[in-house]
């Protein structure tokens, strides 16, 4: 049996999180005070996701950078596979909130989307 | 003289969300002046996430939030001026500003809603020794460089202060490729939320040093190290303890400060636990028709709760404009007692209370297990079990109209933390 | 060839060009830094002496006084902020009466005027936060505070208008004496002189002992200061010393000529030459100190602490003269406090030997009066209106704090020995002065100066080379220029 201590990330709470597991199977979730919490806690010791917010380069537009995130989570261990990624991307504007930045970054299946609009 | 019914100083999610309550109140001749190039404010630097999740119920980045409340703005045509700085605000509301169009002018406002925002405690402010080489930063100008022009400040860093921002730029600095050696907290607990010490520094290995400051600052034209030491109860470094850190940045995450210059030239009351004007219920200042929100009145941690509390005041000034605001009767003070630092309002006019009041406020040391209580005179109305208070993160009590009503000789709300 | 080349662009070397322009000769100012007041002159007490302090019969206590009596037609005449506040000395025990009378006697012997001693009752009155203990005090009217960046650049500005050549990032290392010139050797190359001003602070006296056998020995001698918001400016409305005690000097309160309220400095003795880092200990030094002057200063209101240091020469005495033994060489060295006072006499006094030496006649047409930067806020309305009317720089605020405006900066950048570094816009217009110490205006700043200057962001520095402020772009790898 191992016991696990997590702080969830799910929102700005940040409900102190116990996990139980034996042999690497989930006995418990403790501590979370909603089901973000523990689908969170679940996701962490298995397999942790992020999301990853970052800038691209922005060309013809009244911003060197624009924001940028993924559309959802992304494994743990790609995130900075993904950051040297948007090295490469550069945009020409205008941009607009939700354009897809990039589809599919490091055959994560997630696209990047644009978070700001800039003219 | 121009004149409107309202206007907002500041376009930042203060001044948006207030200038959308007011006109979904009937509030039409409004005009928000912002002195950046675009509305938003701070958050079109906030590239990260977590934004929204009360106000949207998804998690948003910074710009994406502000860019709902800009939409907002615009689809209600609510008049914008931008790259306009205030200058000055009469106490009977003459607004008075400058911009490249128009050079200095002024124009009457029915009702003026204060939302400057904050600022960050600079080097200076905190007294760092050392020389004064390039290469030291608040996190917040450090953010803007890189998440909107695309500049690295540096690329070996130290960070001082684990609020929010210097942790989210412990991350971003690591993103980007720089190398951040450390965080260093004075104080024995960190001024951030638990999620960023986990998603910004546990996941990227940056140690927290809780209980250390700078102590010497070397570098005489690009900053090339840093001392860091270990500091006692009473926030002095313990001799012995110096450690030296080779680093050629560092930033600065210790505080935010409400920008309060134009209201206390204005005479309006700041308080001197907030820095921010001393509001009532209805968020409005000691100056009549002069109301306040957001940033500017006390530092929030979530952009949610200056959405609600900026709602507030655009609700509050419409009615006040609509002559539907009553006139303010009977005060009764709110005391921030033991173990709270201060609370947002602190005074309370029963007879224009709404059904019910949310009482923001902070508490001054990090408790666990202890009581959260509100007290009406020698009785107590609330006595809630909280398993963590900390100074980082706000608290919010909601007290009903009926309370008060029941007790005419109500001489003060006391909000406090107790053991048992 | 010039006729003669001052080493240094402070205070003293630039009241020296600047006199010296009057005449006709060839000047040419070389500063080792990136801009001129970026030494001793940059970091001090913004006060104009009235003259009490220093020993009768000295030469100190001659310019100090001639210095503050010039002051203010110098300040009409280059443009530069000045006001005369009046300072107060306190005497804080009977006992130390005698030492109050002296000081009164010293400073009528120098010919201070307007000096009186007043009362407990009369002290008060004027300055309601000095300590309550104070038994009397030293009234000196003719004690003013002036802005030092600016004194320092306005006559900088108008020396260069006047024909003086300036060279910065050029620093002497070494003299060779020739047929009737010297050679100057930098390390941007040698250049000639028939005369040489050492007019380096700090460094005075190890330029001097290259090229004489009479040593001079100056120490780096560090005042740490506070410098707070203008909240708190007018918390004293006098320059208020202490009289020297048993229990030693104590510090000074002033409110600056910006409306700031400065409160310093301390005297440490160091090795270094640039050794401009604030202690920790100083600064206590400082709180604890102001107690028994000024009682419950609002340190909260602090916005920056800094340090200067003071070009101390052993014998505490301003040294202006030729080399005895390295003749057209012409010391303008150990000026520290009153130093800044007494610069414009400084200046005439150097222009003085230096005429003599060369037989210099006067320029026929020299142009004494030099117009400051524009200040948008210290017009009428109306004059405010038009000028951002034609150019609408002036109505865009950079700096919110001290509300700088992009014209001010842009005018900072544009001038003859225009700014060429955050500092250097900083001293001139005042950018990051306030209280939020750059943090929103920096960025802004650095984009106008690399713009101006036509150069990538990654070059705009601080104060010169090695203080550049960004590392680079984001994204790097993919990323090809701007």
């Amino acid at each position: 049996m191992e016991q696990r201590a997590l702080i969830c990330i799910g929102c700005p709470m940040g409900c102190p999180i116990t996990v139980t597991l034996d042999n690497g199977e989930i006995l418990r979730v403790e501590g979370n005070s909603c089901k973000r919490g523990d689908t969170y806690a679940r996701k962490e010791v298995t397999h942790p996701t992020r999301i990853v917010t970052s800038t691209v380069r922005l060309s013809n537009a009244s911003a060197p950078v624009v924001s940028v995130k993924t559309a959802g989570d992304i494994p743990k261990e790609m995130i900075f596979p993904v950051m040297e990624a948007l090295k490469a991307i550069r945009l020409s504007g205008p941009v607009r909130v939700g354009d897809i930045a990039a589809e599919n970054i490091c055959g994560t299946g997630v696209d990047v989307l644009v978070t700001k609009n800039v003219t | 003289m121009k004149g409107y019914d309202l206007i907002i100083i500041g376009g930042g999610p203060a001044g948006l969300s207030a200038a959308v309550a007011a006109w979904d109140a009937g509030v039409r001749e409004i005009l928000i002046l912002e002195r950046d190039q675009e509305l938003g404010g701070i958050l079109n630097q906030c590239i990260h996430n977590g934004f929204g999740l009360h106000t949207f119920q998804e998690e948003l980045t910074g710009p994406e939030y502000a860019a709902r409340f800009i939409d907002k703005v615009r689809e209600r045509n609510i008049a914008c001026l931008l790259d306009t700085m205030v200058l000055e605000v009469s106490p009977d509301r003459v607004v008075t500003a400058v911009n490249r169009e128009q050079g200095v002018f002024q124009l009457r406002a029915g009702a003026v809603i204060l939302a400057m925002g904050c600022r960050e405690r600079p080097r200076g402010a905190l007294n760092i020794p050392g020389h004064r080489p390039a290469g030291i930063y608040t996190a917040g100008t450090a953010q803007r460089l890189v998440n909107m022009d695309g500049w690295m400040p540096g690329k070996e860093v130290v960070i001082l202060g684990s609020g929010d921002i210097g942790l989210i730029m412990a991350r971003r600095m690591t993103l980007e490729g720089a190398h951040v050696r450390l965080v260093a907290e004075l104080m024995s607990y960190s001024g951030g939320l638990k999620r960023n010490i986990v998603q910004c520094l546990e996941d990227y290995g940056i140690p927290l040093r809780l209980s250390h400051t700078v102590v010497d600052i070397h570098g005489k034209q690009r900053l090339t190290g840093v001392t860091i030491a270990q500091v006692d109860e009473n926030n002095r470094p313990i001799p012995g303890t110096e450690e030296y850190h080779p680093c050629d940045t560092l930033l600065l995450s210790c505080g935010l400060l409400p920008e309060n210059e134009l209201s206390r030239a204005a005479g309006v009351t700041l308080s001197p636990a907030t820095s921010g004007p001393v509001v009532d219920e209805a968020l409005e200042t000691n100056l009549e028709g002069i109301f306040a929100c957001g940033n500017v009145l006390h530092v929030h941690d979530l952009v949610d709760y200056v959405t609600q509390e900026s709602f507030e005041a655009g609700r509050r000034a419409a009615a006040y404009l609509q002559n539907r605001l009553p006139s303010r009767g009977r005060s009764v003070p709110v005391k921030a007692g033991e173990g709270v630092r201060y609370t947002v309002p602190s005074v309370v006019h029963p007879d224009r209370m709404d059904d019910s009041l949310t009482l923001r406020f902070r508490v001054s040391g990090v408790r666990q297990g202890a009581f959260l209580s509100v007290w009406l005179d020698g009785e107590r109305i609330l006595h809630q079990r909280k398993p963590v208070l900390a100074p980082a993160e706000m608290e919010q009590v909601r007290i009903r109209r009926s309370e008060l009503e029941k007790r005419p000789d109500l001489s003060a709300i006391t909000v406090c933390i107790e053991e048992v | 060839m010039y006729d003669i080349l001052i080493i240094g662009a402070g205070v003293s070397g630039c009241a020296a060009a600047r006199e010296l322009s009057r005449l006709q000769a060839s000047v040419c100012v070389v500063e080792a830094r990136e801009d001129v007041c970026s030494g001793t002159s940059k970091a001090n007490s913004g006060l104009a002496h009235a003259g009490f302090d220093a020993r009768e019969g000295s030469l100190m206590a001659r310019l100090n006084v001639e210095g503050s009596r010039i002051m203010e037609s110098l300040s009409e005449e280059l443009d530069f902020p000045y006001r005369r506040n009046g300072a107060l000395v306190l005497c804080l025990s009977e006992e130390d009466r005698p030492g109050l009378e002296t000081l009164l006697a010293r400073g009528r012997a120098n010919g201070v005027e307007g000096l009186e001693i007043l009362s407990r009752e009369q002290v008060l009155a004027r300055e309601p936060h000095v300590n309550p203990g104070v038994t009397a005090a030293l009234w000196a009217p003719s004690a003013a505070i002036i802005c030092p960046f600016e004194l320092n650049l306005a006559l900088a500005e108008n020396a260069a208008e006047n024909g003086v050549v300036f060279r910065f990032n050029t620093r002497v290392t070494g003299f060779s004496p020739m047929e009737g010139y010297w050679q100057i050797q930098t390390d941007q190359g040698p250049l000639e002189a028939k005369c040489v001003v050492n007019a380096a602070g700090v460094y005075a006296a190890q330029l001097h002992n290259l090229v004489s056998q009479t040593k001079l020995h100056i120490t780096p001698r560090r005042g740490d200061y506070y410098l707070l918001d203008k909240t708190a400016g007018s918390y004293v409305n006098s320059t208020i010393f202490q009289l020297p005690t048993k229990y030693g000097k104590g510090v000074l309160v002033t409110p600056t000529v910006h409306g700031n309220l400065l409160v310093g400095p301390t005297a440490i003795d160091i090795d270094d030459p640039e050794g401009t880092n604030t202690t920790r200990e100083g600064l206590e030094e400082i709180s604890r100190k102001v107690e028994s002057t000024v009682t419950g200063i609002p340190f909260r209101e602090t916005i920056t602490s800094f340090a200067g240091l003071r070009a101390h020469e052993d014998g505490h005495e301003f040294i202006i003269q030729e080399v005895e033994d390295a003749p057209g060489f012409f010391d303008c060295a150990g000026i520290e406090s009153p130093g800044l006072t007494a610069a414009p006499a400084i200046g005439r006094m150097v222009a003085g030997l230096i005429r003599d030496k060369l037989a210099l006649e006067e320029k026929a047409h020299f142009q004494p009066r030099r117009k400051g930067i524009t200040d948008p806020w210290a017009l009428s309305p109306q004059e405010r209106q038009a000028l951002i009317a034609r150019e609408p720089d002036y109505g865009q605020i950079i700096c919110r704090c001290e509300n700088v405006t992009a014209g001010q900066i842009l005018e900072a950048i544009r001038r003859p020995l225009g700014a060429r570094s955050l500092d250097g816009i900083k001293r001139r217009v005042r950018p990051g002065m306030g209280r939020c110490q750059g943090g929103f205006c920096s960025p802004k700043v650095m984009e106008l100066l690399a713009r101006e200057l036509g150069i990538g962001l990654e070059q705009v520095n601080k104060c010169g080379p090695g203080s550049e402020l960004v590392t680079g772009v984001t994204k790097e790898a993919d990323y090809e220029g701007v």
